[in-house]
């Protein structure tokens, strides 16, 4: 039985949990003795302000959609993937490595086969973990946080010992030629007459980041696949009487989801450093949660949080350059969002169908 | 006579590197054992590590210390507990927020009482534990092989090594021995059953809880006040991971807790000597290979290559009591 509403469920809760998490955070704020709302408005003009402001929020939007993807398709196969960002790491392998052997001739081109190349690398390393849980019942969770490490370590050795370039002392790939560099916003808007800032590292990735929501979106509502997985996620012993392979579905959308945190690498590598360096990921496969959780696993949702989290993020930076708040504020913005809108859902849903019931209630008698 | 120190010195400082680990094991051991999952043992371990060391600076009582890290701790598990226990929800996800809101909490924290850039002043004197010489080691130093072994690897450790060392055995007592550990077993295993007894699943979860939050706020504590002197930030590094690692490997049980984390504990002694691996098996091992070491092992023991690992049955799901 519905207790609630549908606006109710798919709006209500998640904005209640999210109020929550703001007024804790700026609980926070002036507890370590500065003015939130004082905060909030640097945050605003820093990140929203200005071209420049946006063309970080949106490069790190991008990021967060790829991993707030990759966290929600696992997410309605009922699986928590924890290893985004071992899988964004390897997918920056991936796209480092198309990107500095393969001589391609245009962008275009190189951004479609580093897509590939981020994705496979991704894929492959979601693969072992869906892998050991189908067939070994290792729980997904504990064996995609054991990954995120090996992937540290095994990128640590592959730039410190294979990639670095003779005779530098920096523990990153040699930088990319030229003909691969991804053309920025500046690029893009400035033919259509828009003056968008030079310096945002926001570029074409954005626009594959937005068609991979709508990918997403096709494939979890109007696809057979994504019915099955659906179904699996919401019931595994129906989704098996009703024909559905456990093994496939396991394999099939966390090799989906890494794919997709792998792919992320065709913004952070190839379209702003230009080069593979040691941690490009920075906590984006973990923002990722975060992004999925408060997007509730819908890709217009994962959408709005990967701006809005891309927001904190250019925000939280600008707060760190001209206040005495460090960066570390958004990592508890962070934590928050996680923990109202994942962990502490009950918290506000209870009372809220408390609320529904006797409203119905009243209404029938 | 010179190998033999070097192997000394090398279980030294094994010693050392295990205690964290063993402590936050065993922290998960009573937690996971009742049936809740803990992926936030990192984040107790660093909030406990922060609050420890500030208040050791600021009092110059590294007990003072030690008491306000637990409390830390506490405060996360009581989170957890309330996340997990009382409303339900899904325990992975709380462990996570725990990791983030102590990671982000303690450079804020910090930064605003001390501003030295999210470290604390570097503790001296009274505000840290410092080593504890036992009885006759000096005397019995020059006595052959057994006098080295016990001036260099047992005596010379801080309480907190003793301590953590001391728990093993009462763990494996508390939990095998008494009602209470019967009952801790068994809320992990089939809480209804524990429910028709008449026992409080909650009380007893709860209690489980506030075990792991106490010894996590320890095992952080040692990080800061004994095994470096002050906080920096992100000290625990993945420490509390490799202790989740850990208990996977030793299947939940403590006295294997106790090799697990010494193993664990091996491998990070090693990485700081790659000349000793080097004469012992005549061959260089990348360092990143022996970091990567224990999550390795822990993915093939999980895998049940080598001897399978079952959790307890009821753990990560939230007790309903009306099914």
């Amino acid at each position: 039985m519905e207790v609630m509403p549908k606006w109710a469920e798919v709006i209500l809760v998640p904005l209640i949990s999210l109020l929550l998490a703001a007024i804790l955070s700026a609980l926070v704020i002036l507890a370590i003795g500065e003015d939130p709302i004082a905060a909030v408005k640097m945050m605003v003009t820093g990140a929203l302000g200005s071209t420049y402001g946006w063309g970080y929020t949106l490069y790190y939007a991008t990021n967060f959609m790829f991993t707030g993807l990759a966290v929600s398709v696992a997410f309605h196969a009922r699986m928590f993937n924890i290893g985004g960002e071992g899988q964004a790491a390897l997918g920056g392998l991936g796209v480092a490595l198309a990107c500095l052997y393969i001589p391609w001739p245009h962008w275009s081109l190189a951004l479609v086969g580093a897509a590939v190349a981020g994705g496979l690398f991704g894929a492959a390393w979601a693969a072992i973990p869906a892998w050991l849980q189908a067939r070994r019942g290792s729980h997904i969770v504990i064996t995609t946080i054991m990954f995120n490490f090996i992937a540290a370590s095994l990128l640590n050795y592959v730039l410190v010992n294979l990639l670095r370039p003779k005779g530098s002392q920096d523990p990153a790939s040699a930088r990319f030629v030229d003909t691969v560099n991804l053309p920025t916003l500046h690029d893009m808007l400035a033919p259509i007459g828009i003056n968008f800032s030079k310096s945002g590292p926001a570029n074409v990735s954005l626009l594959i980041a937005i068609a991979a929501c709508v990918f997403v979106w096709f494939l979890i509502w109007r696809t057979r696949l994504g019915y099955e997985i659906r179904s699996f996620g919401n019931s595994e012993s129906a989704a098996r009487y009703a024909g559905i392979r456990p093994f496939k579905i396991i394999m099939v959308s966390m090799m989906i989801s890494g794919a997709l945190a792998g792919m992320m690498a065709i913004n952070n590598v190839m379209g702003e450093a230009e080069r593979l360096v040691m941690n490009s990921v920075e906590g984006a496969g973990f923002i990722g949660i975060a992004v999925a959780l408060m997007g509730r696993s819908h890709p217009f949702g994962v959408f709005i949080a990967a701006i809005l989290f891309g927001f904190l993020y250019q925000g939280g930076a600008e707060l760190a350059l001209w206040t005495s708040i460090p960066r570390e504020l958004i990592v508890v913005i962070q934590a928050l969002v996680i923990l109202f809108t994942g962990a502490l859902d009950n918290m506000v849903r209870m009372p809220l169908e408390r609320i529904f019931l006797s409203l119905r209630n009243r209404k029938e008698g | 006579m010179d190998a033999y120190l070097t192997i000394l010195q090398l279980l030294d400082s094994t010693v050392r590197l295990a205690t964290p680990l063993l402590l936050a094991c065993l922290a998960g051991l009573y937690s996971e054992r009742a049936g809740i999952f803990d992926i936030g043992l990192e984040g107790k371990m660093l909030a406990a590590a922060f609050f420890s060391a500030a208040v050791a600076a600021v009092t110059g009582s590294v007990w003072v210390g030690l008491l306000a890290g637990i409390a830390a701790s506490l405060v996360l598990s009581a989170i957890h507990g309330i996340a997990s226990i009382t409303f339900r929800g899904n325990q992975l996800i709380s462990g996570v927020a725990i990791n983030f809101l102590a990671a982000g909490l303690t450079v804020l924290v910090a930064q605003a009482w001390f501003r030295q850039g999210g470290r604390t002043p570097s503790l001296f004197g009274k505000g840290r534990f410092e080593p504890i010489t036992l009885p006759f080691a000096e005397s019995l130093q020059s006595v052959p092989i057994i006098g080295p072994l016990y001036y260099e690897l047992i005596s010379g450790h801080s309480i907190l090594v003793y301590l953590a060392f001391a728990a093993v055995p009462f763990t494996w007592w508390l939990l095998f021995r008494t009602r209470f550990g019967l009952r801790l077993r068994a809320v992990g295993e089939n809480p209804a059953a524990v429910d028709t007894a008449g026992v409080s699943v909650v009380g007893l979860r709860f209690a489980a809880v506030g075990i792991c939050g106490v010894l996590c706020g320890i095992a952080g504590a040692y990080l800061s006040t004994a095994l470096q002197a002050g906080f920096v930030k992100d000290m625990s590094a993945g420490r509390g991971f490799i202790a989740l690692a850990a208990l996977i490997f030793a299947k939940w049980r403590p006295w294997h807790a106790l090799y697990a984390t010494l193993l664990f504990g091996l491998f990070g002694a090693l990485e700081t000597r790659p000349d000793v691996i080097e004469a012992v098996i005549g061959m260089k091992v990348q360092g990143q290979l022996l970091s990567a070491l224990p999550y390795i092992m822990t993915v093939i023991i999980l895998a049940g290559f080598v001897g399978k690992a079952i959790p307890p049955r009821a753990g990560g799901e939230p007790y309903v009591k009306e099914r």
